[in-house]
């Protein structure tokens, strides 16, 4: 059974009188260390369709089976425990605390998870270090630029080694040879068997991927392989998709 | 993640919080800070009043009751007893000869008096006539010279004995023995002076005093006075058979008809124990209100100052959750710092009261005392106060769904 596995997903939005259809009725599998690229245009539900994979949202229909459990039944906590554990998430917006440092910033997800001060403090600054701000530790969101934000927000969702990484945008305001940097480390987790799922309006940013999905109107419009990877592309199917087992 | 962890973390955030509004939680925190005091203001009152009491309670001496003409707490119409009879000396001798079980029986009087020495001069002073069992009676002792003999009071010596304020004030640089001071427009020579006795219950100061034969207080200040018995018994516990005899003896002294109550009255210092916890316990009733009352308001205002914090912080929250934190652990954050912001206002009203309270121990008459226990429920009742007034709104926060959270700027 594929690690993501959505049929039908719908997210309505009701503003008053208005309903906003984000995502109308989506099907999709991912299989466990896909590396997947999502495109459209701005407003296509993009980042609502993330926010569901991410589970800091719930659908208005369909149903969202992560590892083979139902989202919808899971309390809570279990959700908690599935963003803090298996979940690494750069939020489109960074959404970095504003009063932290970066280092206590990218320590948060490993004081949900319980580690120990000194470990995580040397885990948050190897992050830290491997998305380039070794020299920027103690500087506040506010102090750092916009791709210097987006990087820790990178190194944020990646401290926790999680299996499953989620990035809206995450080269959209670096220049090209830190977005690079950023591709290599997901070229590299993906390498070993994480899965990565990436939006991007940039053609060459998805070309890293294995797999692009376009989404236009709240629908997927076209699910296409790059190539780079054989044969790991899925058409959604009411039926489990026959497929060779994902290794790393 | 473990619970001390959360709480730790929590404190680290609710101080950062705090410290990033001063002002604003300094002000919100006024309320409690005047209920913390009155709740240590009160606790320090209660305890004061208590040691005051005991000390003046035990200068009664626990095994005396005082046989007099009036009960020293009367309910009834002050008619039923203003015609009775005065107690005489002759009365007090004969209870003396009479009774059994007692082990000093003593006549006594007192009234205000004017004391003059050398043209110094004392008004006001209260004048004791007492006999040579009233030493033991009343519990006092003496720090220089002697007590009266028994031959002072039959032959009526005019001798006194000082209490230990009056006798400084006049003989500051002298021994007062041997010295003849005037009492009213009578001439008495002084033999003694008493160990200072300190205040009844902070009010009248006992020192002021001067003590002369019962025997010649009739005879230079009061043509009739009205005696009062003091009986001492071996013990505490065998007060109630004295009690019994003294009852039946001053019945057949006065005369009084079988069937016919009581013209006299048996008191025990037991009434004013009783009066006093009446009293300790309506302070404590008007303190419990003006407590509970200004920390309702002051809970209110912590109330209020927490949803304004949980909405400022929603974003803030809804970061927390993406990343992990469960309910549990955004409950507990705010609760912490609702509680961090109580018991700051705790620490500052026991930092107002503990100097208020040694100022008011040294310089006026009144025994405040300020001790770990009264600390140690001021603080309590702060946290306790936060965490009441921080829950609903810790609640909110917990409940909140992480992309609307997230939304919010
Ligand atoms: N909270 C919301 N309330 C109402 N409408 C919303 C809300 N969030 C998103 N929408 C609407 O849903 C649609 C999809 O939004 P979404 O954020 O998923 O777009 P996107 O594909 O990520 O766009 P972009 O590339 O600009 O980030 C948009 O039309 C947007 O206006
Ligand atoms: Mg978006």
């Amino acid at each position: 059974m594929a690690l993501i596995q959505i049929r039908n997903l719908a997210r309505r939005y009701v503003m008053g009188s208005d309903t906003v259809h984000a995502l109308r009725g989506v099907s999709l599998d991912i299989e466990k260390g896909e590396y997947v690229a999502i495109m459209g245009p701005s407003g296509s539900g993009k980042s609502t369709l993330m926010n569901l994979l991410g589970c800091l949202d719930s659908p208005s229909a369909g149903s969202y089976d992560l590892n083979g459990k139902d989202v919808a039944r899971m309390s809570d906590n279990d959700l908690a425990e599935i963003r803090n554990r298996e979940i690494g998430f750069v939020f489109q917006s960074f959404n970095l605390l504003p009063r932290s440092d970066a280092l206590h910033n990218v320590e948060l997800p490993l004081i949900y998870s319980g580690m120990s001060r000194t470990d995580r403090r040397l885990r948050a600054r190897e992050a830290l270090v491997q998305v380039g701000l070794a020299d920027r530790l103690h500087h506040r969101p506010n102090e750092l630029s916009g791709g210097q934000r987006q990087r820790v927000a990178v190194a944020r969702a990646l401290v926790n080694h999680p299996s499953i990484v989620l990035a809206d945008e995450p080269t959209g305001n670096l220049d090209s040879r830190t977005g690079q940097e950023i591709l290599n480390l997901f070229e590299h987790l993906s390498s070993q068997g994480n899965t990565i799922i990436v939006v991007t309006h940039e053609e060459d940013v998805a070309q890293h991927s294995h797999r692009i999905l376009r989404i236009r109107d709240g629908l997927i419009a076209a699910d296409e392989s790059t190539g780079r990877r054989s044969s790991s592309v899925t058409v959604p199917s009411p039926h489990p998709p026959v497929l060779p087992p994902q290794g790393p | 993640m473990t619970l001390s962890d959360e709480i730790r973390e929590s404190a680290l955030i609710a101080w950062a919080a705090l410290r990033a509004n001063k002002l604003r939680s300094t002000l919100t925190t006024l309320g409690v800070v005047i209920g913390i005091i009155t709740v240590t203001l009160m606790g320090t009152a209660i305890n004061g009043i208590n040691a005051a009491f005991r000390q003046s309670i035990s200068s009664m001496g626990a095994d005396v009751l005082f046989v007099g003409r009036f009960p020293w707490m009367a309910f009834d119409d002050w008619r039923t007893y203003r015609n009775r009879p005065e107690i005489t000396l002759a009365q007090a001798r004969e209870l003396e000869r009479l009774l059994t079980t007692a082990v000093a029986v003593a006549p006594q009087v007192d009234g205000n008096g004017t004391v003059l020495y050398n043209r110094r001069r004392a008004s006001g002073v209260w004048i004791n006539g007492n006999t040579e069992q009233s030493l033991s009676i009343r519990g006092l002792s003496i720090a220089t010279g002697r007590w009266f003999t028994a031959s002072d009071i039959v032959s009526a010596r005019p001798v006194c004995v000082l209490g230990s304020y009056l006798a400084e004030g006049f003989f500051p640089h002298e021994s007062p023995l041997g010295k003849r001071i005037r009492i009213n427009d009578s001439n008495y020579e002084v033999i003694g002076v008493i160990e200072p006795l300190g205040s009844f219950l902070g009010t009248w100061n006992q020192d002021n005093q001067v003590v002369i034969p019962v025997t010649r207080f009739q005879a230079d200040l009061q043509r009739r006075p009205d005696y009062s018995i003091s009986v001492k018994a071996r013990s505490a516990a065998d007060l109630p058979e004295v009690v019994e005899e003294v009852r039946a003896v001053m019945r057949r002294i006065r005369k009084v008809p079988p069937g016919a109550p009581d013209d006299f009255a048996i008191n025990q210092q037991d009434v004013f124990i009783q009066f006093f916890m009446a009293f300790g316990g309506a302070i404590g009733l008007v303190g419990l209100f003006i407590t509970g009352l200004s920390l309702l308001v002051g809970g209110i205002g912590i109330m209020n100052i927490m949803f304004v914090s949980v909405t400022e912080r929603t974003k803030e929250i809804g970061i927390r959750k993406a990343l992990g934190a469960k309910k549990r652990t955004i409950l507990i954050q705010f609760l912490i710092e609702a509680a961090s912001l109580t018991l700051g206002a705790g620490l500052l009203a026991v930092a107002i009261t503990w100097p208020a309270t040694l100022a008011i121990d040294h310089y006026t008459s009144f025994a405040a005392r300020m001790s770990w226990w009264i600390v140690a429920i001021a603080l309590l009742v702060s946290i306790l106060t936060g965490i009441v007034a921080g829950f609903i709104p810790a609640l909110r926060a917990a409940r909140m769904n992480p992309v609307d959270a997230l939304r919010a700027d």
